[in-house]
């Protein structure tokens, strides 16, 4: 029981950077319909912006201000600089694009993603380097509940991943920002009739969408993972799965999505197998997608062609 | 006044008007006429080979070329190249079939050859224990992949556009992860574990491909092969293209919905379309797993998937000649960056070129390069005075052109760091140039000249790999904004 319970923590905590990545891509694709293929690649600059600021507070075993503070910064501008990042990306990439052929999004979409991935090379070089979290927060901290344990790093990541969609949630609903978004994406010709500036709600759906995953890489370099420029890829497809699962273009969808992906990633890896745990994970996407094209809480799109 | 100076930045303003407004598909198919004509200077030069060079004497002129190329070469490292080459153009034409014809976004087509590979090592190595003869492995490898690619195309049939392309993308990273993860498989019944695929260590001493006796020892014989098998696939795809079965995928990809009710069969043709694409990319995974005598699964992965569909697209989509060219633009011009030599040569090419294109007239041109030059004797000067440490010449200079810009241009002493700034920086003022006024234009052009030619020097020449990965993102990119359909295709209105 308390093996299930354990694996079930991890499997939420892994769920909950999930579903931030994944309402990235959820948000984009409600309202401009486009795959942003170079999400991945936005949440490994966050990883490596969290880890700058790290170095320049002073470094993990010397940090200049409190650790509490210091963590609270790594978020502010990683979340911030991912979101200038995206808002960049949406001007100069997307924005071109957005009268063009369907693939068109598509293909620039892997343009940036390498073009992303291969600066991150050229400026950071290849060395993996990691947050070393141990060493400001300790491991002993947080608490155990019947044999599961919860290290405070796991909690703290849980909590804010938590928070943050909360906070998404509450922006979409009831920030005027949020409604035009939710308008765009329902019809974007009506929302333009209304007299909604789709520029600005374009800009800001980006800005959000990246700054989520900027959030989720400093999270997972908290989690003791390694920051290298190639670290975009696996999360983003796992991210993208989660959304795709939730039913692409649904909040609430990409949020169960990226818990229920988390937690049965980690069954999987417990109960089955380690080596094909992320078999696992992509097949039951090509499953999901095959009995239920729109995902557990898409809506059915009305397809002309 | 011609009718296509001018308006660049008033078209700029009105196609961003039209975004604006959002009703885009009514404008664009009302400007389609005005697209299509013939567009005047470098942009037009594509369309003007396209329209004046018959086909068929492109196809014998390369076809003369590619045979002399196998006749007369005997440096082993250009005929790899030429197998390479020969490669990346089955799998472009695969790929054609798939996206360019059909329209159905697969981007897990690079598995199938993956499989391909994987397939052939596992039939002629120590791996399994078991060296096949040739013809059986091929072909069951054909045969396999096409049964492959019929049960991916299966999804095809429910799922639309981008849906089809996250499964398939899915199937990719499986093929990835399976083969990544069968080095150590356990069955309850059994204690040993089992290994297939060597995991990522991959499948070394694989035979070479062996016919009526004769062993393909020598590079040149997969290269004969491969220019046959491309000669008939050209011929092949091109007729098919031109029969009912063409013409039907064609349809597909432009409207499923109305080719359905034309009474065209929408399911078989797809699958069709499937099937043949993953047939071709497993026979050319069985030839590379047998030239190269050694499989790696990571090269199988994206990275390569984006190469074969940026040669597709920079090619013109639905195009065999385009499928040509982007391959030779995809796999012969990273071997030309290699060589730092040629590489300078290239770089310096492709700026003068970009300059004459953004200049527009020659007295611009020229004001360019002499301010190019002019602040690179500046720069040298300012930083001489706060003298901060130079690379020396002789540790610096990688071939004669360096040799002769190391007298102009300021080479510091930690590259890496000045470098990188360069890079930042360049950005920032390419981004800023495409959204500024005409007049901050010319006054930034010569800078970022100049930025661009010191960090290709100073950075850029020795890091290859990276290199080509950034132009080839960057190339992707502005394709997509500048001519979406490639430099041999065919522009056309899409129905959504």
């Amino acid at each position: 029981m308390s093996y299930l319970g354990q694996q079930l923590v991890n499997g939420l905590t892994l769920g909950g950077v999930y579903a931030l990545i994944a309402l990235g891509y959820t948000l984009v694709y409600g309202v401009l319909q486009i795959l942003n293929f170079a999400h991945g690649d936005v949440y490994m600059v966050g990883a490596f912006i969290g880890f700058f600021v790290m170095v320049g507070l002073g470094g993990p075993l010397a940090p200049s201000v409190p650790v509490a503070i210091m963590v609270l910064i790594m978020f502010l501008v990683a979340m911030l600089g991912t979101g200038l990042l995206g808002i960049v990306i949406e001007r100069f990439a997307y924005r071109p694009l957005r009268n063009s052929t369907r693939i068109a999004p598509l293909i620039s979409a892997l343009g940036v993603s390498i073009l992303l991935q291969n600066a991150a090379l050229l400026l950071f070089s290849a060395n993996i380097r990691t947050y070393d979290t141990s060493s400001y927060i300790p491991s002993t901290l947080g608490f155990s509940f019947a044999d599961i344990t919860i290290d405070g790093v796991r909690l703290f990541v849980l909590v804010l991943s938590i928070a943050l969609m909360f906070g998404l949630a509450r922006w979409v609903n009831t920030t005027q920002v949020g409604r035009a978004m939710r308008a765009i994406a329902y019809d974007r010709d009506a929302a333009v009739m209304m007299g909604i500036d789709v520029d600005k709600v374009i800009r800001w759906t980006f800005f959000v969408s990246a700054a989520l995953a900027g959030a989720a890489g400093v999270m997972n370099g908290l989690l003791l993972r390694g920051v290298s420029n190639g670290m975009g890829l696996v999360p983003g497809l796992k991210g993208f799965t989660a959304a795709v699962i939730g039913g692409i273009g649904s909040i609430p969808g990409a949020m169960l999505g990226g818990l229920l992906l988390g937690v049965v990633e980690s069954l999987a890896q417990g109960y089955l197998s380690t080596n094909f745990s992320d078999t696992i994970t992509f097949a039951l996407l090509i499953v999901v997608m095959l009995l239920k094209p729109n995902g557990l809480l898409g809506k059915r799109a009305i397809v002309k062609a | 006044m011609s009718e296509n100076r001018v308006p660049e930045e008033i078209q700029e303003n009105a196609a961003h008007e039209a975004a604006k407004l959002g009703i885009g598909t009514d404008e664009w198919v009302a400007q389609h006429e005005e697209r299509t004509a013939r567009k005047k200077g470098l942009k037009g030069v594509p369309q003007f080979i396209d329209e004046s060079i018959p086909a068929w004497a492109r196809w014998v002129v390369l076809l003369a070329a590619a045979f002399a190329f196998g006749a007369f070469v005997d440096n082993q490292y250009l005929l790899r190249i030429g197998v390479n080459l020969g490669l990346f153009v089955m799998l472009s034409y695969g790929l054609n079939i798939v996206m360019g014809y059909a329209g159905l976004l697969d981007l897990g087509y690079v598995a199938f050859y993956g499989i391909g590979a994987y397939g052939y090592a596992l039939m002629s190595s120590e791996q399994l224990g078991h060296h096949w003869s040739t013809w059986l492995s091929v072909l069951i490898i054909i045969i396999g992949t096409a049964l492959l690619g019929y049960i991916v195309s299966l999804p095809a049939r429910r799922l639309f556009g981008d849906y089809l392309a996250i499964v398939t993308l899915f199937f990719g990273q499986v093929f990835v992860q399976l083969v990544l993860a069968s080095d150590n498989i356990t069955f309850p019944w059994a204690d040993d574990y089992v290994d297939i695929t060597a995991g990522a260590n991959g499948i070394p001493g694989i035979d070479p491909f062996s016919f009526f006796g004769h062993k393909f020892l020598n590079i040149r014989d997969y290269y004969w092969l491969l220019l046959v098998l491309v000669a008939l696939l050209t011929i092949t795809i091109s007729r098919i293209n031109r029969t009912r079965i063409g013409r039907a995928w064609r349809t597909i990809r432009e409207d499923a919905l109305a080719a359905e009710s034309m009474g065209v069969m929408v399911n078989r043709l797809k699958t069709m379309a499937f099937v043949t694409g993953a047939a071709i990319a497993g026979l050319a995974g069985a030839i590379f797993a047998a030239m190269q005598s050694a499989v790696f699964v990571s090269g199988f992965d994206m990275p390569l998937m984006t190469m074969i569909y940026a040669a597709v697209i920079l090619g013109g989509s639905g195009s065999l000649a385009g499928a040509v060219m982007g391959a030779i633009v995809m796999s012969v011009l990273p071997e030309v960056l290699r060589v730092t030599n040629y590489s300078e040569i290239l770089f310096l090419a492709v700026l003068v070129l970009t300059l004459a294109a953004v200049g527009k007239s020659v007295k611009r041109f020229t004001i360019n390069i002499v301010s190019i030059a002019l602040i690179g004797f500046a720069v040298k000067i300012l930083l001489g005075f706060a003298s901060i440490k130079i690379t020396p010449t002789e540790e610096w200079v990688v071939g004669p052109v360096s040799r002769a810009l190391s007298h102009w241009m300021y080479v510091p002493l930690d590259r890496v760091l000045w470098g990188n700034c360069a890079f930042v920086i360049l950005i920032v003022l390419i981004a800023y140039f495409t959204t500024t006024t005409p007049r901050i234009k010319t006054i930034l052009l010569p800078i970022i000249g100049y930025l661009g030619i010191f960090l290709w020097e100073v950075r850029l020449v020795t890091d290859v790999n990276t290199t080509r990965q950034l132009l080839i993102g960057a190339m992707l990119v502005v394709l997509m904004i500048t001519r979406p359909q490639g430099f041999l295709g065919k522009p056309r209105v899409e129905v959504l």
